[in-house]
């Protein structure tokens, strides 16, 4: 096995008998399940509505009244829960000394970073794939479009992805776990006020920049269905850079420590 | 096997060990002796690969610990001061990640786990998860964990500290036992440890190497003088002037009413005269024995000397002992 896969296999297996993945799982399946519970009684009051007004039934597009809503609101909620996936990852290596080990094994930092991120996301990915269960339970009751849910599944899963990331880093910052989250929760806010800040200024260079630096527009994007090389590249340099972050932080540790 | 030159290490401008120069041969045992801060656990630490120096080269099995880290962390077993475990993993677990990631064949791991755990004598708890077991065992599993990929180098930072005496022995026990198959180096504060298990001692001292050799060869070189110690049941009151009188004797010290310590040139043996002499007396020879000079001795002679170089205080310790 590969060091990345060994190190991947240990926090995976760390997450379940912590037990973080299934608290952190339990809360956000119970925000995105009531999320959805409210967006689809929302659509179907107003239609009744509508259909009182105008005694006919109107053509409602579940894509953009359900589905747009619930992935929104799942950022929303992935703002709060996913840095709690990150915190421990090398905060608590570095308080219980087990950094000692994997640093005078035969495995590079890369393999550490890679490992530890590969493993957050998994646990991420696994989360994410049990929403499914509300988009199919609405299969028997509505007709809507699988294309635009799949592409907002990707966006979610690179926003995630993204966030995994920037927690990743701020778990390299110290060894403790209250700081690291608080760590990631300034982060994602700020680059996540980056958007509001560029509509702000949003006919300058500046306000150009902050949008393009913020992750809405690009998550926004996905979830309309749209899949631009631009917004790819967007969510795949900041994991990178995020993970390259992390790496350069251990390896600066390594030589004051 | 481990070869160590000029080995300097600064953090900001502290100096953590400076111009570090010593060699280990093949299947030796060297005890690193120092007092907390003396620079033990940087030199190891440089020694593993975890930590870079600032200048000097260092090479274990062959590979510069800079250059071929790899390499090098392959070749080394190495215990930290705090045992590196994870608490929530069985002992099993434990060792099944650590085998992996130090890169022991897939198919062999099984049979390197076995074999680690009867070494160790860790098969009754190779189920228990690591956070229930006792500190003596913890440190066993630490033991194991440097191990389990077989190295030629093991590289113990404190085996001993914060167990209890019967845990101590059983670790010491287990040291001597590698030390047949491994090339160990071991660092300790505890004096007699290092005579325990090691047969080649190095003092170091602020950083710096104040001595390097076997532990018998240490104490004859520090030996200005033969001390025998003598316990009488009725000494006379003149027993001072007559044992001075005895040829040979340089001096007569007394260090309780009925115990005479008596010091004699270097290389004459004293103990057949003064024996013969008590006893003809009528004394009532109590106790005889020699005085050799013991580590901790060396130790506090050494490091004071150091000191007395630089700045000529006399060191706490040397003012208690007096």
């Amino acid at each position: 096995m590969s060091p990345v896969g060994a190190i991947t296999r240990k926090e995976i297996r760390s997450y379940f008998v912590s037990p973080i993945a299934y608290v952190v799982a339990a809360v956000f399946l119970l925000l995105i399940g009531l999320l959805s519970y409210l967006a689809v009684l929302s659509v179907s009051n107003r239609s009744l509505q509508m259909l009182r007004l105008q005694g006919n039934m109107p053509e409602l597009n579940v894509n953009e009244m359900v589905f747009r809503p619930v992935f929104e609101n799942m950022a929303v909620v992935m703002l709060l829960v996913v840095p709690i996936l990150t915190m421990r990852l090398l905060a608590e290596e570095k308080k219980l000394k087990t950094m000692e080990l994997l640093l005078t094994s035969p495995v590079t930092i890369a393999d550490i970073v890679l490992g530890k991120f590969f493993a957050a996301f998994t646990i991420f990915a696994g989360m994410l794939a049990l929403t499914a269960s509300g988009a199919l339970a609405l299969v028997p009751f509505a007709e809507f479009r699988w294309t635009p849910i799949l592409t907002a599944y990707l966006g979610t899963l690179l926003l995630g992805g993204l966030f995994l990331s920037a927690g990743l880093f701020a778990s390299s910052l110290t060894e403790n776990q209250i700081i690291s989250i608080m760590l990631s929760f300034g982060f994602l806010l700020i680059i996540w006020l980056f958007g509001w800040a560029g509509q702000l200024f949003s006919d300058t260079v500046l306000g150009a920049i902050l949008t393009y630096l913020s992750p809405i527009d690009h998550f926004l994007n996905m979830i309309k269905g749209l899949i631009e090389t631009k917004d790819l590249v967007y969510f795949l340099a900041g994991i990178t850079f995020s993970l390259f972050l992390t790496y350069r932080v251990i390896e600066s540790q390594r030589w004051r420590s | 096997m481990i070869d160590v030159k000029h080995l300097t290490k600064l953090y900001g401008t502290k100096t953590a060990i400076a111009d570090v120069t010593f060699s280990v041969e093949k299947g030796e045992v060297l005890a690193f002796l120092g007092p907390n801060g003396a620079g033990k656990t940087t030199t190891m630490r440089i020694l593993t690969g975890a930590l870079p120096a600032t200048s000097g080269t260092a090479r274990v099995a062959g590979h510069d610990c800079f250059d071929q880290p790899m390499e090098v962390k392959r070749a080394i077993g190495y215990l930290p001061e705090v045992p590196p475990l994870y608490g929530e993993m069985t002992v099993n677990e434990y060792l099944t990640f650590v085998g992996r990631i130090k890169g022991v064949d897939p198919a062999q791991l099984p049979a390197a786990l076995d074999r680690t755990l009867e070494r160790l004598s860790l098969g009754d708890v190779r189920g228990r998860l690591i956070a229930n077991l006792s500190r003596g065992y913890k440190q066993r599993v630490g033991l194991a964990q440097a191990i389990i990929h077989d190295p030629p180098v093991l590289v113990l930072d404190e085996p001993t500290s914060g167990l209890d005496p019967k845990q101590i022995i059983e670790i010491r026990e287990l040291i001597k036992e590698l030390a047949g198959s491994h090339t160990i180096i071991l660092s300790t504060h505890i004096l007699p440890e290092a005579t325990a298990v090691a047969r080649r001692v190095v003092i170091i001292h602020e950083g710096r190497i104040v001595a390097e050799d076997s532990q018998e060869r240490l104490s004859a070189r520090l030996r200005r003088s033969e001390k025998v110690s003598v316990m009488v049941k009725t000494p006379p009151t003149d027993v001072r002037e007559r044992l001075q009188a005895l040829p040979g004797v340089l001096s007569v010290h007394q260090d309780d009413p009925q115990t005479f310590l008596v010091e004699a040139e270097l290389g004459h043996d004293l103990r057949e005269d003064l024996g013969r002499f008590v006893v003809t007396s009528g004394w009532g020879l109590l106790e005889l024995k020699p005085v050799s000079i013991t580590l901790e001795d060396v130790f506090l002679r050494l490091t004071q000397e150091e000191s007395d170089k630089g700045e000529g205080d006399r060191p706490i310790v040397e003012e208690v002992r007096s």
